[in-house]
């Protein structure tokens, strides 16, 4: 057999193989290399024109209905789509009128009367009235929408005790449209970043008619009417959304782009690639950059640092021992060398963190509550009885780590604190690494004793980062449960006094982190954005990060 | 006939216990699809749970979904809310079918004829060259592959489109990374069958008929030399056809890799039942229909 195999390997005749065979095998290849053809061509669809600019906006938005909105990318999809009362500045992202054009605040803060534009139209031409946002607002609360956000409301009178179920009546909430260019609204007290509130996407007009007939698919329903300055072109699902003018906005005559791209994108490196080929002119979220590349992109003219409203910090469980000891817990952070960990491990200009609450949130008074204290540390262990950690039982830290962007950085942080916490305090730490949803069900649990964790706040006020450790809130999860701490918080909000009312939180916060050091902050984040300032205009750095699309434009177009 | 209709008749069952495993074996993952890092109000998660009937007993939920599946309905997502899973099938699935099928004509167009050259030009250099290349093709991984194709052909050269999905050139790229490890894998494997058909005693009957080498090689040659690339072919179109994660994620391709892999991480237990279900249901024909062509091709086999 073999002797065959040689045989035939070695015979120059072989080639003749490669002549034509003689049957007809050509009838089902041109066949079925139409159909792949005509398969490659119907699956991409006739090319899209291109849009005026195309912007990176992250993971798939999980809806872009603004009462189901929660994520960053689903936020920034929404809000071009449907106003609210006010919007955001485009350079501070403070309030300015929106759809309302004018407003009066009562003298004890707690009753606002809204004059809506009468020039203010859905974009299929009907009316938008006062009774639109009544409506928004009660389907907001109402507990069977599912509105994830619908604490945004909850400084509302009887906002609450509707959403829980305590109260049947819709007639009994604090707004009610008074005219049919008049809303009027009561809070529960004065809040004095109630406007910011209004302006966040949640709290936007969506068109009655349209969900009322759809149901939960609405978003997709032709024409869609929307109050905001863009129309919802299409949604093309892992690939982009497109947004066009709406020409019926009020201030229509200011929008600059007539069609942009928001581009579905979850891969670091496809992002970057888009966008240094050219494909893409706008990224706008620090995780879309490979993170290995950030130190040497962070010296190109086309990145853009800014500080925004963002908290990196570790949970402590206080329900178990040792760390149900304040004094432990208070080691634990000051042990914390954060100096080290912005600059050899972030990277990006972060800012080492005294407390919870970042530098230049609104009504806020900066706090020295914590530090990088190692000898104060190990007095403190001492005193609680384990002196250079002695008796300490191994803890566990918990984390989670995405596969790609500054998701490794958790794991880098979290061995670093690790080392910070046996070479000061002699205390074995154990990590414990899982996937996201593990992660956030068991710091849920409180199955962990110290836990990775950040905040972004919704609103510019430090109320959006102290509530967190309210005794009933769903985000406390450290088992901490403080009256004192609730009772101030409490009188902080009640208090009409902005001054006054600032000293409380300041005086909050230093419990919240200081003595009870019930979290240990790290630092305070950066933000990123990519654009060549040649070829975009209109994004300007603000602690809330949010960049209206109408304020977007073509350098040279205005 | 007879025998298309029982294992037909066989794939029905069958579904119905990778439905209940795939339905059972997602719930047992820790958390669920309402879990966030930013909670939502308790009073928000108990409406959720009941618009979704997840506060129904494990039983009563998956009838639940029976009934709907008879209807063709594979439920809502429970994450990206405006859709159902259907919507997402329908969004993906051309444009998985599109990269597979390109990947899967690629693979074979590439794989078959470098097999069959090598393989009657044994202990040969283009034996040898051919060798390299498909073990070359096997061992590098496609998350090295495709990156480098993008290096070199997207962002060097811009030759094609580093991502998306819009114009036949944009998927060059996406086919040639999806398709480069199966070339390999087929070229092997055609080699190897080959090699195996060419020691045969029948191909040596065939000779001694007087038949001209060509007519050996193709008519009688080939047709069993490519039996284990046909055996092979149905569970790799299947493989190709359902879309890979890693290319649609490197290219952002919107298939459905990324909804099933994206799936079991949100546990968005809809889409994840209803894709296996339908990666189940492809294999299953796919299966079939290989087994259909292996009698076709060789004359030995028969199906009663």
């Amino acid at each position: 057999m073999t002797a065959v195999r040689h045989a035939l390997g070695d015979r120059p005749g072989a080639l003749g193989l490669w002549r034509p065979v003689p049957r007809h095998r050509g009838a089902p290849g041109v066949v079925l290399g139409a159909a792949l053809g005509w398969l490659t061509l119907t699956a991409c669809g006739p090319a899209l024109p291109p849009a005026d600019l195309t912007i990176i906006n992250g993971a798939e938005p999980e809806s872009l209905d603004p009462a189901l909105a929660l994520s960053i990318e689903d936020l920034r999809v929404t809000q071009p789509l449907f106003e609210g009362l006010t919007r955001n500045d485009p350079v501070t992202a403070g309030p300015i009128p929106g759809l309302a054009e004018r407003w009066d605040i009562s003298a004890d803060g707690r009753t606002y009367r809204f004059y809506l534009r009468s020039n203010a139209v859905w974009s299929t031409g009907e009316p938008l009235t006062a009774a639109d946002v009544a409506w928004s607002w009660r389907r907001v609360l109402d507990p069977r929408t599912g509105a994830g956000y619908a604490s945004q409301l909850f400084c509302v009178e009887n906002a609450e005790a509707y959403h829980t179920g305590r109260l049947a009546d819709p007639e009994q909430l604090g707004f009610r449209a008074t005219a049919p260019l008049v809303f009027e609204v009561r809070l529960r007290r004065p809040t004095p970043y109630f406007l910011d509130l209004c302006a966040f996407p949640t709290l936007a007009v969506v068109p009655r008619r349209v969900i009322e007939q759809y149901g939960d698919q609405w978003i997709r329903a032709r024409p869609l009417p929307v109050s905001g300055p863009y129309q919802l072109e299409f949604w093309r699902l892992n690939d982009r959304v497109r947004l066009r003018k709406n020409p019926r906005y009020w201030d229509a005559a200011r929008t600059a782009l007539a069609v942009v791209d928001l581009l579905t994108i979850a891969n670091p490196t496809t992002a970057f690639n888009l966008y240094e080929t050219g494909r893409a002119d706008v990224i706008w979220d620090r995780n879309l950059v490979p993170a290995e590349l950030l130190d040497l992109l962070r010296r190109r003219p086309d990145c853009h640092r800014f500080d925004f409203l963002a908290t990196y910090f570790v949970r402590f469980n206080t329900t178990r021992p040792p760390l149900d000891d304040p004094r432990v817990r208070r080691a634990l952070s000051l042990a914390i060398d954060r100096r080290r960990i912005v600059e050899r491990i972030t990277r990006g200009g972060e800012q080492p963190a005294a407390g919870l609450v970042p530098p230049g949130t609104a009504h806020h008074q900066p706090v020295e509550a914590v530090g990088y204290d190692p000898e104060g540390a190990r007095r403190l262990l001492a005193e609680a009885g384990y002196p250079g950690g002695r008796g300490l039982r191994p803890l566990r830290y918990l984390y989670w780590t995405a596969g790609a962007g500054t998701g490794q950085e958790h794991a880098r942080i979290a061995v670093e604190l690790r080392a910070m916490w046996e070479q000061v305090l002699g205390a074995r730490v154990e990590l414990d690494n899982r996937e996201k949803r593990v992660f956030i069900t068991a710091q849920r649990q409180l199955d962990y004793d110290l836990s990775q964790s950040s905040w972004v706040g919704d609103y510019n006020d430090p109320n959006t980062f102290l509530d967190l450790f309210l005794s009933g809130n769903g985000n406390n999860r450290t088992g901490w449960a403080d009256p004192e701490y609730d009772a101030l918080l409490e009188r902080a909000n009640a208090e009409p006094d902005r001054a006054r009312r600032a000293a409380l939180l300041a005086a909050a916060e230093r419990r919240l982190v200081g003595e009870a050091a019930v979290v240990a902050p790290v630092y305070f984040s950066s933000g990123f954005h990519f654009f060549r300032p040649a070829q975009v205009a209109g994004i300007y750095p603000n602690l809330l990060d949010v960049h209206p699309l109408n304020a977007l434009r073509r350098p040279g177009t205005r | 006939m007879n025998y298309v209709l029982r294992r037909v008749g066989f794939m029905v069952p069958l579904l119905g216990v990778i439905s209940l495993a795939a339905f059972t074996l997602i719930r047992l993952a820790p958390g669920g699809p309402f879990d966030r890092e930013r909670q939502v109000p308790p009073e928000v998660e108990r409406q959720l749970r009941a618009r979704y009937h997840l506060d129904e007993s494990l039983g009563r939920q998956y009838l639940r979904y029976l009934g709907g599946l008879v209807r063709g309905d594979l439920g809502p997502s429970l994450r990206y809310r405006n859709h159902t899973v259907n919507d997402l099938i329908a969004a993906g699935l051309p444009v998985s079918l599109t990269i597979g099928a390109l990947a899967f004509c690629f693979a074979l167009g590439a794989g078959v004829p470098l097999g069959f050259y090598a393989a009657i030009r044994k202990g040969h250099w283009p034996d040898q060259v051919g060798n390299l290349a498909a073990l070359l093709a096997l061992c590098v991984p496609t998350f090295v592959a495709g990156p480098l194709l993008v290096m070199w052909l997207g962002v060097k050269w811009r030759w094609f489109p580093v991502a998306l999905w819009g114009t036949p050139a944009h998927v060059v790229l996406p086919v040639l990374t999806l398709g480069l490890y199966f070339a390999g894998r087929v070229a092997r494997l055609m080699r190897e069958g080959m090699l195996n058909t060419l020691g045969a005693p029948f191909l040596t009957a065939a000779r001694a008929r007087g038949l001209s080498e060509s007519a050996v090689f193709w008519r009688h040659g080939f047709r069993l030399g490519v039996l284990p690339v046909v055996s092979y072919s149905g569970p790799l179109l299947a493989d190709l056809l359902t879309g890979s994660f890693v290319v649609e994620n490197l290219f952002q391709i919107p298939g459905l890799g990324v909804f099933m892999v994206n799936g079991s991480l949100n546990r968005d237990y809809t889409v994840v039942v209803g894709l296996v279900l339908l990666y189940a249901g492809l294999l299953l024909v796919l299966n079939l229909i290989v087994d259909l062509l292996y009698a076709a091709l060789d004359p030995r086999v028969r199906y009663e």
